[in-house]
């Protein structure tokens, strides 16, 4: 059972980035009228902020750290800490935390770590980097999260394309000694790795021209070994099992009250399983908010964005007591809780 | 569990489709309204009823509904 609590560090703020580019999914050609209305119905998702050619993961994180240090009023010298968290790097190697380090103008006394992670990234993020810190040694420190994610997924796949939205978003913690901290359940399986994967282009299976050939899955499905594969009924079967045993185990095991916690944020996976796993945690709707209509599923940014553009007014006045589980490729699964207080929260942040 | 409980829980997952005439035997899938919704919907039944997780390949492998009881009935022994 991977449980931590993590004392004397404390969320002190929270940005986020999407592309300007937005992406009705009522205008998408390649999948039938009849088919769409069906699927925005299920999936929850009407619109995607989309990159354009050439907006990296790690410039809308750049654009969102420069926004949150300048509200929080931070030093760039105080800053001892940067984690990205991102399955869509700048590059294969080297990792693109220390080029945000040295392109946020951070010192060079600044640990860097890149994760790769997806769905549950932003839970192990704040588990890592609150980690690093407890000990008091760093003060400051900065977590960016997110992904492109439109860029890998076949433009005639029905189960993939229309989801997936772009969004990058930082996370700024404070060490605070006598904070309460953060509390963590921690998960992982991985003999369902194919059931969210990209193929080719790895170690494993290098790049090569058979990466590119179509394949047929089904209806209004077809993908290249390149491109983003996503078995729907695997991953939704997990969600609706392991989301909610996740919070719950979090609630008994740090004995939580349920009905205190002022928000629950979920991974925005689609509507449907999002749906299904409030339903069986039996939470009301106004304490589970979705950002999946506007923003579609962002991957590891889909939490820190319901919050900024969600619950940023809740969270920018008083305490908040919460609650946020990932969930998703890997597999890999997490919950978190804290206590926030007078978050500083910049408006959302358009890139491009 | 016992198969005309099961057989009525998932013919409840279609919403248009005359299902009076289910049985055990019946091919699920050749109808009008199977699509991957209603795969969604009886994973989500088989969760809710029997606490079992039916993988892609467990309804992508089944045929029948008996099938699908035959896997539900033996993951939920374990």
């Amino acid at each position: 059972m991977a449980f931590l609590s993590i004392k004397n560090v404390a969320i002190r703020g929270i940005s986020a980035c999407v592309p300007a580019y937005v992406e009705e999914n009522l205008e998408i050609i390649d999948v039938p009228s009849m088919d769409i209305d069906k699927l925005i119905k299920t999936t929850g998702v009407e619109r995607r902020h989309v990159a354009t050619q050439g907006i990296c993961t790690s410039d809308m994180c750049f654009a969102a750290a420069e926004k949150l240090i300048e509200e929080l009023d931070w030093n760039k010298d105080e800053i001892e800490g940067l984690i990205m968290v991102t399955q869509s790097p700048d590059y294969l190697v080297p990792a693109t935390s220390p080029s945000l380090q040295h392109r946020l103008g951070l010192s060079q006394n600044c640990f860097t770590i890149d994760i790769s992670l997806g769905c549950s990234g932003y839970i192990y993020g704040l588990s890592t980097l609150a980690s690093y810190m407890q000990s008091g040694m760093i003060k400051k420190a900065l977590l960016c999260v997110g992904d492109v994610s439109s860029i890998s997924c076949s433009k005639q796949d029905k189960s993939t394309y229309p989801l997936f939205g772009d969004a990058g978003t930082v996370t700024a913690l404070e060490y605070c000694e006598l904070d309460e901290g953060m509390k963590f359940h921690l998960s992982s399986d991985g003999s369902g790795y194919k059931a969210i994967i990209i193929p080719d282009g790895g170690h494993r299976r290098r790049f090569s021209e058979s990466s590119l050939s179509e394949h047929v899955i089904d209806k209004g499905i077809i993908r290249n070994n390149s491109e983003l594969w996503l078995d729907g009924m695997d991953v939704f079967s997990f969600g609706i099992s392991k989301a909610p045993e996740t919070v719950n185990k979090l609630l008994t095991k740090f004995e939580i009250v349920k009905d205190s916690v002022d928000h629950f944020f979920f991974h925005q996976a689609n509507l449907m399983m999002n749906e299904r796993i409030r339903k069986k945690l039996q939470l009301p709707e106004n304490k589970v908010p979705y950002s999946l209509k506007d923003f579609g599923n962002t991957s590891s940014a889909s939490i820190p964005l319901t919050m900024v553009t969600k619950t940023a007014d809740e969270l920018r006045n008083g305490q908040n007591n919460i609650i946020a589980c990932g969930f998703g490729v890997g597999l890999s699964w997490a919950t978190m809780h804290c206590n926030t207080t007078n978050l500083v929260i910049p408006d959302l942040i358009y890139y491009g | 569990m016992n198969i005309e409980k099961f057989i009525q829980e998932f013919t409840e997952q279609f919403d248009d489709l005359d299902t009076s005439t289910f049985t055990a035997e019946t091919l699920f899938k050749e109808n009008d309204e199977w699509s991957s919704m209603t795969a969604l919907s009886i994973i989500a039944m088989v969760d809710d009823s029997y606490k079992v997780r039916l993988t892609g390949d467990d309804v992508r492998n089944s045929k029948t509904i008996q099938d699908i009881y035959d896997i539900v009935l033996a993951k939920s022994k374990l």
